[in-house]
């Protein structure tokens, strides 16, 4: 992947609400939140269940619409985008991972990945090479052949987490993908979405764990639908100059 | 932490000389604990007074080196099969400090939870981004791998313990919501079905906790004299 690191954001969230139900029934899900994910960042959303993080993430990639507020990826709003506009933005610029690997069971790993490619357009056969390039690229060229039930929880995910990023496609929404999985397993799912944000992606986690946030540049704390807080990753080198904790 | 211990443990690879040993002793632990100098002579002394560890000559640059004695590899392996005692937990100074901010006047403990919070989680991400370095190294082949393995190792307590510590917040945040909860609905039911005496007119006097206290927001409904609640 040779992504450009521009200062551009890859998915922007402006003054975002959603109100489920109306009346005495409203609930506030969103309430105005602000979001900014470039190219190489990974963000974590961390709060407690009823926070908000997974209508967060479904608004962010166009799976269900805001009450108010942008949505703007790869600098279309998608809130005003038409049906197919929106449909091919969903298939070229976002991918999803979701806790239960969401890959289909009679496709095997290097034509779970090619799908997307295909549905979009490409060739069988072009579809096929990148699938296989973004598949070795991983690490998993060795999963290629087979099919979802004869791969661990952890190596599905790493699908998935190809499948979500294959072609030019750089923004990866992830919910609790390791949801599902051991903390080692999950560990190396983390690992490589890591990765493929220090190769350029931008990234949106979805997690309630500590330790899984812990990957990201920069983690969210979502209560009651608000932002009320976030830390910013410092550089991991001046941990090592002689520091004893943080004072 | 026991220095005494570390320093016997590299002692058993052979003699060293003191900043020798802090050097081992740091790119263990990834300076995790630094040592200075003078550290390790005060504990070598103490270690040779205690029989552990004797003199044992100079290398070609003139370094006194020591070495671990008998009675010190007993002492070592002593302490590899004991556990490390838990009897007395060693004083947490947030717990200490969230037990204080409990009912503290002024102190918004929720508050006192997200700036842990968010320092705790913090310290994770550095923590998990040196652990991603040492994994690469690791699987890179380097040369020290022994003292990489032992970094890790660190690393990953450090990892472990501040995961308990956000762990543990959180679950102070959701307890304290619940008492609060409880708390704010417990006393109505109370007065609203226990007539109770006579209920007087309210006391003048009363004016100092009006905003906040029990009979707030009930419509000005009288509350009898010492009936007066805390939150």
């Amino acid at each position: 992947m040779s992504t450009p690191l521009t200062p551009q954001p890859v998915l922007r969230l402006q003054n975002l609400t959603r109100v489920h139900g109306s009346g005495a029934t409203e609930v506030h899900a969103l309430r105005g939140i602000d979001l900014d994910v470039h190219p190489g960042e990974l963000v974590a959303v961390m709060g407690p269940s009823g926070s908000g993080k997974s209508t967060l993430l479904t608004i962010a990639g166009g799976l269900d619409v805001p009450t108010s507020g942008r949505v703007i990826v790869e600098d279309t709003d998608i809130t005003t985008a038409g049906r197919k506009e929106l449909a091919a933005l969903r298939r070229r610029s976002i991918g999803y991972v979701f806790q239960d690997y969401n890959l289909i069971p009679a496709l095997t790993a290097a034509e779970n990945v090619s799908l997307p490619r295909e549905l979009d357009g490409v060739s069988a056969r072009k579809a096929r090479v990148e699938s296989l390039a973004a598949l070795e690229e991983m690490g998993l060229g060795h999963l290629a052949d087979r099919f979802p039930d004869e791969m661990s929880g952890g190596q599905q995910q790493r699908v998935a987490i190809a499948r979500a990023l294959v072609g030019d496609r750089r923004l990866v929404l992830a919910d609790e993908p390791t949801g599902a999985l051991d903390s080692e397993t999950g560990e190396s799912v983390l690992a490589l979405l890591r990765a493929r944000c220090d190769a350029g992606a931008a990234g949106v986690l979805v997690t309630h764990e500590p330790r899984f946030a812990a990957w990201a540049d920069r983690v969210v704390f979502l209560r009651d639908g608000a932002i009320v807080d976030q830390t910013v990753r410092s550089e991991a080198d001046s941990l090592l100059t002689g520091r004893v904790a943080d004072a | 932490m026991s220095i005494r211990h570390g320093l016997l443990a590299l002692l058993e690879h052979g003699p060293r000389y003191g900043s020798q040993l802090r050097t081992e002793f740091e790119s263990r632990t990834g300076s995790t604990w630094p040592l200075n100098v003078g550290q390790v002579y005060t504990t070598l002394g103490r270690l040779e007074r205690d029989g552990l560890v004797a003199q044992n000559g100079e290398d070609g640059a003139g370094h006194a080196l020591y070495a671990i004695t008998d009675a010190g590899r007993d002492e070592l392996h002593t302490w590899f099969e004991k556990p490390v005692d838990r009897a007395s937990p060693a004083r947490d100074e947030l717990s200490i400090k969230l037990a204080m901010a409990v009912g503290a006047p002024g102190v918004d403990i929720s508050e006192v939870i997200q700036a842990q919070r968010r320092h705790t989680v913090k310290a994770m991400q550095d923590y998990t981004r040196l652990k991603a370095q040492a994994l690469t190294a690791l699987e890179s082949g380097g040369t020290h791998e022994r003292d990489d393995v032992a970094w890790l190792l660190v690393l990953e307590q450090l990892i472990f313990q501040t995961e308990a510590e956000a762990r543990w917040l959180d679950h102070c945040e959701s307890r304290l919501i619940r008492f609060s909860a409880s708390a704010a609905s417990a006393p109505r039911p109370a007065t609203a079905s226990e007539p109770g005496p006579d209920p007087g007119p309210r006391p003048a006097t009363g004016s100092e906790d009006g905003a906040g206290g029990a009979g707030a927001g009930r419509g000005g409904a009288p509350v009898a004299p010492g009936a007066r609640r805390t939150r």
